[in-house]
């Protein structure tokens, strides 16, 4: 198995019944994804794109109706390895309340480990670091309900690093929080990945948030339909719209200055890029 | 508004009593209620309130938080000496109406709520020099050894640490759906029993469907984190016997040893 | 119509070591035909201050007057005021309970005391103005929708009231792009047809530049700028002291100008921005 890849998935289909609809509903089509070790992967998409559905197949949490993932080789199938696959797959879920256990955030960050069978100096040690690295240490004596949302995501967060992750997969971590705690959880996602040299999948609705990624996959109808980096994906403004998504403001000026005839680059992203070049 | 509610009334400290290992204390209040139901006269608890003084001096908790934990059962306190004073037959001393007052009844009700004191403020003394995650964690392990018999200890313990982590976070929520309701025009307040529990439907199915949400990610969540029972389980901070929980321990069986033996010895 | 904030103080815990001064001394006018957006981060008191607008809270002191009427008095009649002034919490899809589309919007109107047919016209119409098929869904249950139509029932269900004015509570909190665009777009329907007051909490500066006439920023309890949109987007620099922002596009304007082009920096949306850049490059060409 080749050593760079963190996630294999090889075309996956999944399936499920819904109440008061006839038949199978299909949640993703032929997937094909390799995740590799240490990238910052965006799955943008809107809501009901498949996006969760892809996340809880990638640690084992749903299985695929047909096709194989596998996470660092092994197989999601194969029942001895699930927990050996969440370990390496850590996930964060997007209400911060729905996925805090313990009533002090210290006993909660030690959940994971505490499951994983390790010896306490070491659960201890753990935790300790985790809290450090997603700035929450003065917190750790703290009850977790009077935390803001931010904080609250950062715990959770933590929760998992302390079970030594090589990957950590994020379900729109940021879409119950107000701006102040998005950019605590972006701040913490990107030091993570540069820093930590975890490989993250972000999975997101957020423009904004997909642009610091290294590469973007756009999902619709469980089905990925354009695959690039930033850039790339956004100078297709009309594109990206019509997939119900949105596009930096400034990237959708220069598409419109460019259709008036003006000639500039299309790729910008950012206020600073398009003042200089303008 | 519901948010001002405090459940798990503990009172962060640092003294020997806190750190007592949470088992010892759940025996010894054990222990503390046995020997209260033991004592048939009032001399003993003279031994009694020394020792619940001495427990609360060295809590540091102040008095006036202990008997705070009295406030709440008043009323049964009260009922309890009512029905003990006019329920007694005896040496009749005075009459009021068609209820008699006798020696013995004075007596009787004296020592009867005195037990009902003794008995709450010893146990809220238990709660409040205790968190609530380390009593659950003292609750598990004392139950532990019934799990041979079919005793889910690790799951009781889990729920109770869950709902104690969600009570706050429900309690929020009941005030959000309840002004929700409200600005559509619903009524809480006014109305006999009957339409009241009636008006109290807009509030509790969307709790219910709210709850059963948050179990479901609760689930998921918990999965992911690898989640699998308590079997092979280990613990941040593992419970261990010291020095002074054997001394405690020791130190007030022969206590309440003495204190039951009385009944007998006298 | 119109809603007025006398000097209103609010504390937390009053007289307990945490007490805490959610609203501090806020002073504010509500008219006719405003369409309000009102802003400022977690904690500054925006929640707490729209509570007060149909009497869910009460003032520690000051006064609160609705249509004439002062709310802060024991007599007051508090139904009445939340018929005129409807309040639409966050996630209010979590406060659905009916088995029925059309028994959880007629639960307002049903409080109000209304006949059948009222309620019945009611319902249709606030399903209408929040563009759900009235005929396909009145007999569903509200649990079977996605989460943005969820919210669209909740939302007309207090349409159903009939308030003079509404307010929402950060109405597009988890949405995606589409799901807010629409439920954006029905609000500015509401208030362009429907003639409906109101104020929108919101913590997206985009969305507010491109609906709302009037901003109020609140900041630590208190009312920090009052002005009309485009007089408070020009004062970018206090608004990030604030921890706020303006849109990226009235930022890249600003920040154009200030490199010595002569443009105007007050652009709230990509469509201005456009139609500003274009004449002044033709203006630069010509001269």
């Amino acid at each position: 198995m080749d050593n760079d890849i963190m996630i294999k998935i090889e075309d996956v289909t999944y399936e499920y019944n819904s109440i008061g609809e006839e038949g199978q509903l299909r949640a993703i089509r032929n997937l094909s994804i390799d995740v590799k070790r240490g990238e910052f992967l965006v799955i943008l998409g809107h809501n009901g794109s498949g996006k969760s559905t892809l996340a809880k197949l990638m640690n084992g949490l749903l299985i695929p109706t047909k096709g194989d993932i596998y996470v660092m080789g092994m197989n999601t199938k194969d029942e001895n390895k699930i927990w050996n696959i969440r370990e390496k797959a850590g996930m964060v879920f997007q209400n911060p309340d729905n996925q805090i256990v313990a009533t002090i955030v210290e006993e909660d960050v030690a959940f994971g480990p505490e499951n994983q069978g390790i010896p306490p100096a070491e659960i201890r040690k753990r935790v300790d670091e985790a809290l450090r690295i997603v700035e929450m240490t003065e917190y750790k004596r703290h009850a977790p309900h009077l935390l803001s949302g931010g904080q609250k995501q950062r715990v959770a967060i933590a929760g998992i690093l302390a079970m030594n992750p090589d990957c950590i997969i994020f379900d729109e971590p940021t879409a119950m929080l107000d701006p102040t705690g998005r950019i605590e959880v972006m701040n913490t996602i990107k030091k993570l990945n540069k820093v930590e040299e975890k490989t993250i999948v972000l999975i997101t609705h957020y423009m904004d948030e997909a642009v610091e990624a290294d590469r973007i996959l756009v999902m619709e109808q469980g089905e990925i339909v354009m695959a690039g980096t930033p850039r790339e994906i956004f100078k297709q403004v009309k594109k990206v719209k019509e997939l119900g998504l949105d596009v930096p403001q400034v990237t959708e000026l220069v598409y419109e200055l460019r259709k008036e005839g003006i000639d500039i680059q299309e790729d910008i992203l950012t206020v600073e890029e398009l003042v200089r070049l303008l | 508004m519901l948010k001002d509610i405090t459940i798990g009334q503990y009172f962060p400290g640092d003294t020997i009593i806190h750190k007592l290992d949470p088992r010892i204390k759940i025996i010894i209040i054990a222990l503390f209620i046995t020997s209260l139901f033991f004592i048939n006269t009032f001399f003993p608890y003279v031994f009694i309130l020394i020792f619940i003084l001495l427990a609360i001096r060295l809590s540091k908790v102040p008095v006036k938080i202990v008997l705070k934990g009295l406030k709440p059962l008043f009323f049964i306190i009260f009922i309890t000496f009512a029905i003990n004073v006019f329920m007694t037959k005896g040496e009749v001393l005075f009459q009021i109406g068609p209820l008699t007052v006798t020696k013995e009844g004075i007596s009787q009700a004296v020592f009867m709520a005195l037990r009902l004191i003794f008995l709450i403020t010893g146990t809220s003394l238990l709660t409040l020099t205790t968190s609530p995650i380390s009593l659950t964690d003292g609750i598990e392990k004392l139950l532990s050894p019934f799990k041979k018999i079919g005793l889910p200890a690790h799951e009781l313990a889990m729920m109770m640490t869950i709902a104690l982590r969600f009570i706050p976070t429900l309690l929020e929520e009941t005030d959000k759906i309840m002004k929700a309701q409200m600005a559509r025009g619903a009524d809480f307040e006014s109305g006999n029993i009957l339409n009241r529990a009636k008006n109290l439907v807009p509030l509790l199915v969307p709790l219910f469907i709210n709850a059963f949400r948050r179990a479901d990610e609760l689930a998921t969540a918990m999965e992911a984190r690898c989640y699998r029972g308590g079997d092979n389980r280990t613990r941040l901070n593992e419970l261990k016997l010291k020095r002074h929980d054997i001394i405690a321990l020791v130190s007030t069986t022969f206590f309440f040893a003495f204190i039951i033996s009385i009944r007998y010895i006298w | 119509m119109i809603i007025k904030l006398n000097n209103l103080n609010y504390i937390y815990n009053s007289g307990n070591p945490f007490e805490k001064k959610a609203l501090d001394n806020v002073n504010l006018e509500i008219k006719e035909g405003d369409f309000i957006g009102l802003i400022g981060h977690t904690g500054s008191g925006k929640s707490t201050m729209v509570q007060h607008l149909n009497g869910l809270m009460k003032p520690t002191t000051g006064q609160i007057i609705v249509d004439g009427i002062d709310i802060t008095q024991k007599d007051a009649n508090l139904k009445e005021v939340r018929q005129k002034v409807g309040l639409v919490f966050q996630y209010p899809e979590h406060q659905l309970f009916e088995e029925t589309i059309y028994k959880d919007i007629a639960f307002g109107p049903k409080n109000l005391g209304l006949s059948d047919e009222e309620i019945h016209i009611r319902v249709k119409n606030s399903m209408e103005l929040v563009g759900l098929d009235f005929e396909y869904l009145k007999d569903r249950s509200p649990f079977e929708l996605s989460g943005g139509q969820k919210r669209r029932v909740a939302i007309a269900g207090v349409i159903a009231m009939k308030p003079k004015v509404l307010v929402l509570d950060e109405p597009t909190a988890g949405l995606d792009p589409r799901g807010r665009d629409e439920i954006l777009g029905e609000i500015q329907k509401l208030y362009e047809k429907e003639g409906i007051t109101i104020v929108l909490v919101s913590h997206s500066m985009e969305d507010v530049a491109k609906l709302v006439n009037r901003i109020v920023v609140m900041h630590r309890g208190r009312v920090a700028m009052d002005d009309e949109t485009r007089e408070v987007f020009k004062r970018a620099e206090e608004l990030e002291k604030l921890g706020l922002g303006v849109p990226q596009i009235t930022r890249f304007m600003k920040h154009f100008k200030e490199k010595g082009n002569d443009i105007r920096d007050d652009i709230l949306t990509v469509e201005e921005a456009k139609e500003e850049i274009l004449s002044y490059l033709r203006r630069r060409k010509n001269a």
